[in-house]
């Protein structure tokens, strides 16, 4: 794992005293809550419904066991002992005091961690793919990159005001897993002619005007990739639309422009930026690369996983994931439990999987855009007694990927922005599939409910998308089918008319009726629906 | 309070500004104001005769005045480079880091607030136009040309 040097380190205390500063300011009265606003958002603390939320930084989804232990011992001292994990996985604090948010921050700089730009119109907090370093497919571990891309976006002297919100994504593996083209900028690291380098798609992104980047260059080199992004978010920060904040994202620059003219104009500032030095040279890449190497795996181990408990090897074949090392595997653990809020862990279990990390995991943990977490490096001889912690902590759910692995925006619960409530919902369909056969039979579905328009709950990626409106004071939900953002990204498409939010779980399970009815052998749903199209569920749904 | 801040070791042009379309349509005029939907590349023919090149900031969050500063720069425009209109102490740095040498702030701004803001980061992770080392090429002073 990447630790801070004195320059990283000195970089976060100044930004505590600073954030100390621009409170002490506001509670002085010095600052107005307009002026204000800009200062704390870029330091991720929003006013919400019922308190200030705080949200930190996990850059590209990578803790330590002791950055986790930090992030329990805050929910439990400043928040109502909980934490929510984010689909960008990040940690969101719901119940913050203005007057603590100083003092929170000091506590995660003690251990390398902060909430620098995990909000406001800046380029956030740099996700990437929960399996890298790990993973058998990948062709290099992107994190390397991810922090590169850290440091140069800290503070970015020239684009710390873009005209809305700046997302990026860096993977390396054919598979997906972090919805990459779902982003203002995705990177999909290669290796051509025995050089790694970068993919670069841009403009993708949720919201109200869902999109998938396209490709707007085949390879940039790990030499020049900031000189790159420098041209990238120049031609966006001077040519992106400032007159509305609903057309403000790059993805509706690079559509109203045209993809090949916003090439054009990159590769015109591109071919001015890399004169400028602007890059690092390849051995501070190195320098990165070294802390990222992979640890030391024992070995004769046994590979075999004893499977005579059934509940157990349930869990593991739906849980595990493949390692690259052979006797050691991923284990997925579920932040969904069947009447829980998705992506939530309270200061207890978070401490629990700080020690399991401890333990079993070489120190590591991650969390995914799926608001789930991961322990990278787990011995497959280890495996049993993980599930036993696990299970007596509520934390041992087997259904990764399953109907109930919902990914669900805050909602109107907390936010100032929802229309309707995604959490209740969220529970209703997960105890209305909740028989783990019924859920095992209907195999991979991503389902994905957002409590409105701005889709934080990337209701367009969902197999089955949920997306909460208001019509007429009354909440309403309007149901999608088809989205996905995985390698094979798609956005879904809505039904027709919304429903309750009782009709909307009876809708969901027609629609899983007519998958069932009508799959074909080794078919997903997303593979159903894409065979036959909307028209069956349609007819099921409102015939 | 402080109502004009100046980084500069002469003395702040006193010559009123004019208008981008005004500026390149007459050859006598040595100061300029952007807003900040114009296109700062527009000036760089005429480089040579400006001494002053005013941005305006219609608001702290319209960051497009930060991009003209740093084209302008870049190209190696030297003289002065004014921030003008909604510019708050928190964007100074920033704003000097894009090189901007000279402030006048719609508004006043606090001398104490200013010098704890400009002093508090002593170290930057971009290379930009104002002549600081990056946090990466110190790290590797053999490149330090890099």
């Amino acid at each position: 794992m990447y630790r801070y040097d004195s320059y990283d380190q000195s970089m976060v205390d100044a930004r505590v005293e600073e954030f100390r500063d621009q409170v002490q300011r506001r509670l002085s009265g010095a600052l107005t809550e307009d002026q204000f606003k800009p200062l704390r958002l870029m330091n991720g603390l929003y006013l919400q419904l019922h308190a200030y939320m705080l949200r930190v930084a996990i850059p590209y989804g990578t803790l330590s066991a002791r950055q986790m232990r930090k992030l329990g011992e805050i929910a439990a001292k400043y928040d109502r002992g909980y934490g929510h994990f984010t689909t960008r996985q990040n940690l969101q604090y719901n119940w913050i005091k203005l007057a603590d948010a100083p003092d929170i921050l000091a506590e995660l700089a003690s251990v390398e961690m902060h909430a620098i730009q995990t909000s406001g119109n800046c380029i956030r907090n740099i996700s990437s793919d929960q399996y890298a370093g790990v993973s058998p497919d990948e062709v290099t571990d992107p994190r390397p990159w991810a922090e590169l891309l850290r440091q140069w976006s800290s503070f970015h002297p020239e684009f710390t005001y873009l005209p809305r919100k700046f997302k990026i994504a860096v993977i390396a593996s054919d598979e997906d897993r972090a919805a990459m083209r779902l982003h203002d900028i995705g990177l999909k690291l290669v290796e051509r002619d025995g050089r790694i380098g970068a993919e670069v798609y841009a403009g993708g992104g949720m919201g109200r005007t869902p999109m998938v980047a396209p490709l707007i260059r085949d390879f940039v080199s790990e030499d020049e990739i900031v000189s790159y992004l420098e041209a990238c978010l120049r031609v966006y920060n001077r040519y992106g639309r400032r007159d509305n904040k609903y057309k403000a994202r790059i993805k509706i620059l690079v559509h109203e422009l045209g993809v090949e003219e916003y090439k054009r104009q990159v590769e015109e500032e591109f071919a001015h930026m890399r004169t400028l030095g602007l890059n690092p040279p390849v051995e501070e890449l190195d320098r990165i690369r070294a802390f990222f190497a992979p640890p030391a795996y024992e070995s004769d181990l046994s590979e075999d996983i004893d499977r005579s408990d059934p509940a157990f090897a349930l869990w593991v074949d739906r849980q595990v994931a493949a390692h690259k090392a052979p006797s050691y595997a991923i284990v997925n653990i579920s932040l969904k439990p069947l009447t829980g809020i998705p992506g939530d862990a309270s200061a207890e279990q978070i401490e629990l999987v700080a020690s399991l990390a401890d333990q079993y995991s070489l120190d590591e943990i991650r969390v995914t855009h799926a608001q789930n977490l991961v322990l990278p490096h787990v011995k497959k001889a280890d495996l049993y007694a993980i599930w036993q912690k696990l299970d007596e902590a509520g934390l041992a759910e087997a259904n990764l990927d399953l109907i109930t692995d919902i990914i669900a925006c805050p909602g109107l619960d907390y936010c100032a922005l929802a229309n309707a409530r995604s959490i209740p919902l969220a529970q209703k369909i997960a105890q209305r599939f909740a028989n783990a056969e019924r859920q095992a039979e209907l195999g991979e579905l991503k389902l994905k409910i957002s409590g409105c328009i701005n889709a934080c709950g990337h209701h367009h990626a969902g197999h089955i998308g949920i997306l909460g409106v208001d019509r007429k004071g009354v909440e309403n939900f309007q149901l999608l089918l088809g989205g996905s953002g995985a390698g094979d990204a798609s956005l879904g498409q809505i039904t027709g008319p919304g429903f309750s939010e009782d009709g909307v779980v009876d809708a969901i399970e027609k629609v899983t009726d007519i998958y069932l009815a009508e799959r074909t052998q080794g078919e997903r749903f997303l593979d159903t629906y894409r065979r036959i199209g909307m028209k069956p569920f349609k007819e099921a749904i409102y015939g | 309070m402080v109502e004009f801040l100046s980084f500069r070791e002469d003395d702040a042009t006193q010559e009123p500004t004019v208008t981008v379309e005004a500026f390149t349509g007459q050859s006598n005029s040595t100061a300029v104001r952007i807003e900040a939907s114009e296109d700062a590349r527009e000036l760089l023919p005429h480089l040579g005769r400006l001494s002053l090149v005013e941005v305006n900031f219609p608001a702290f969050g319209d960051g497009r005045g930060y991009s003209a500063a740093r084209i302008l720069r870049e190209a190696g425009y030297g003289g002065e480079l004014r921030a003008v209109g909604d510019v708050l102490v928190d964007q100074i740095v920033a704003m000097r880091r894009c090189g901007f040498d000279s402030f006048h702030p719609a508004k006043a701004l606090d001398d104490a607030a200013v010098e704890r803001a400009l002093t508090r980061y002593a170290n930057a992770y971009q290379k930009s136009v104002d002549g600081r080392a990056p946090i990466w090429a110190k790290r590797h002073p053999e490149n330090l040309d890099g």
